[in-house]
């Protein structure tokens, strides 16, 4: 496998001094806060903090949180910690309600965000000569400008495509060649399947080579799925406007796992419903420091994204860290039997079940019951029961192995459980306490 | 050809299952011939006999329904005591292990036929064939 590099001094730094510089950071970002952000200053006071606390990498557990609802005090410039004068660029990042998150950008912030971008598209094989069909939405949204900026940096050539007009999109990868380009999963799925459709055979006739897709959670076999279509090697990659944009984490040539640029990220992964860090290797919600943002750096900012570390070394020689795909949003989780669960680890678990079809739904009763109802596959279904009790008797066995609760699984007629759109409502807690 | 076809469908087990199919094959002017159901506590599997057996199927498919065609086999019983026993005790003497059976009587008090699913249809037939047992065909069906 060939692995290349944009930056292999920072890429490569030996775990001792890559710690030893996200402390140096570190101390200086909560310095920068605590006198420059009066909200960061009454959160510190209030948890009874200084910056002269901060003396280890470990002690960044005394800090507080930051959620979405601090982006809000003093909105919109009130977490500003440079003068409005120095920012150069507002986005925003759309909140299911009410007002947008206001995320500035110094000069030096954007040609950051630029540098990540850079390493992420490197890493993964993009190089000078490359086309970029960049179709994120340019606008309010980081997506799109931040990658643009870092495929220029590396001397790609960039097609500013924007998202949607499918038919232009494939135009613009036959007439010019594109070699990789940046979307959500799910349009990407699409444009293959119209790719397809319209009898292209994307392995003579067009050039591509790779798909960088994000901004939402995906699953490895969409992934496999967009890969076979188009016989192409699809990269996560993972980025939030509250940490300046696309880049946080990308995939390396190996695909297994993003790698946070942990010069610029301190990444912690704790209990959501508790605030602890979790045992080695256990999923949770991301938290994420920005070490090196000028205008407006977060403390231990909440992301609401649940993943693990893969605390492997990473074949390709990079010593930042992993984090697996994004599996789901933390308000999903909830605890069983002591147990923390997510509906994402039982739908993986339902997925790889042949028989099983798309939809399905968890019951939560009193005394801790868990109740899995799934949907059988009509094409499954032959007329033998003893079939059907097998698969039962598969799924619950899968799932107690992942999720280490024994649960009910009931079989369903197909059809029965609503249509999931998106947020469908998975999980139904009828426990009262 | 000694092959008949039952219907299988798969259900939750819920009241008002059964009546809803019943209602399809009715309104369908279907007849049911014959009839059973497996049920395993929260869902259940219901086989039917009937005289269209093609436009039931496609009818439930149609429908969303779960439903397979299986192929059984059909021997005639002698309507007197111990008829059953001896159609039984013949079909296990030829290995033939029986999956699930209903019953289906063409003539009230004068013919009637133990049909039954099998593991392997083919291997099973072979074996049953030509023993001097009246084999289910398709003239029987009306």
């Amino acid at each position: 496998m060939d692995v290349s590099f944009w930056n292999r001094e920072i890429e490569t730094l030996p775990e001792k001094e890559l710690k030893k510089l996200q402390l140096e950071r570190l101390k200086r970002v909560v310095e920068v806060v605590y006198n420059k952000v009066p909200h960061y200053r009454k959160k510190f006071e209030e948890a009874g903090v200084k910056p002269s606390d901060i003396k280890t990498l470990e002690d960044i557990v005394k800090l507080p949180f930051t959620t979405k609802e601090d982006l809000f005090v003093d909105y919109p410039y009130g977490l500003l910690a440079v003068p409005k004068e120095e920012v150069i660029r507002l986005h925003t990042s759309s909140g299911t309600t009410g007002k947008p998150k206001a995320i500035f950008f110094t000069k030096k912030d954007i040609d950051f965000g630029a540098e990540l971008i850079a390493r992420c598209l490197v890493m993964s094989g993009t190089t000078k000569g490359d086309v970029l069909q960049n179709s994120m939405t340019y606008g309010l949204f980081t997506g799109a400008f931040i990658m643009h900026y870092g495929a220029e940096k590396v001397g790609v050539m960039v097609i500013p495509a924007g998202p949607g007009n499918t038919e232009r999109q494939i135009e613009l990868m036959k007439t010019f060649g594109t070699t990789c380009f940046h979307m959500t999963p799910s349009y990407a799925l699409y444009v293959a399947s119209v790719i397809l459709e319209k009898g292209i055979d994307p392995r003579k006739d067009l050039k591509i080579k790779r798909a960088y897709l994000g901004a939402e959670p995906y699953s490895e076999e969409t992934r496999k799925k967009i890969e076979d279509m188009l016989g192409i090697d699809v990269y996560n990659c993972y980025g939030l406007s509250e940490m300046g944009g696309p880049g946080v984490g990308f995939e390396c040539v190996y695909k297994n796992g993003l790698h946070i640029w942990e010069d610029a990220f301190l990444a912690e992964i704790i209990n959501p419903q508790t605030g602890e860090p979790v045992k080695e290797g256990e999923i949770g919600e991301l938290i994420l420091t920005s070490l090196n943002r000028e205008a407006m750096p977060l403390i231990r900012y909440r992301t609401r994204d649940l993943t693990y570390f893969i605390n492997e070394p990473c074949p390709c020689g990079r010593i930042h860290r992993r984090i697996s795909r994004i599996l789901g949003r933390s308000d999903d989780m909830f605890i069983v039997r002591g147990v923390n669960i997510f509906p994402q680890q039982i739908e993986a678990v339902l997925m790889s079940i042949k028989g099983v079809a798309q939809n399905y739904q968890i019951v939560l009763e009193n005394y801790d019951e868990m109740i899995v109802k799934v949907e059988i596959d009509r094409d499954f279904f032959d007329g033998r029961v003893e079939r059907l009790l097998k698969l039962r008797e598969e799924i619950i066995e899968k799932l107690r192995k992942t999720i280490l609760v024994r649960p009910k699984v009931e079989l369903l007629e197909p059809g029965t459980l609503p249509v999931s759109e998106g947020k469908a409502k998975r999980v139904i807690d009828k426990r009262t306490l | 050809m000694h092959k008949v076809e039952i219907i299988s469908i798969f259900v939750e087990n819920k009241p008002g299952k059964l009546e809803k199919i019943t209602k399809i094959l009715a309104d369908s002017q279907i007849n049911i011939l014959g009839f059973s159901i497996t049920s395993v506590k929260d869902f259940g599997v219901i086989k039917i006999f009937v005289d269209k057996t093609q436009e039931a199927y496609q009818l439930f498919k149609e429908k969303g329904f779960a439903v397979a065609i299986t192929p059984a086999i059909g021997i005639e019983i002698v309507d007197k005591p111990g008829g059953l026993h001896e159609v039984v005790k013949f079909i296990s003497s030829k290995g033939v292990n029986i999956e699930n059976a209903l019953v289906y009587v063409p003539e009230s008090r004068k013919k009637a036929f133990f049909i039954f699913e099998v593991d392997n249809f083919e291997e099973s037939l072979g074996a049953l064939k030509n023993n001097g047992y009246n084999l289910l065909t398709k003239d029987y069906i009306k």
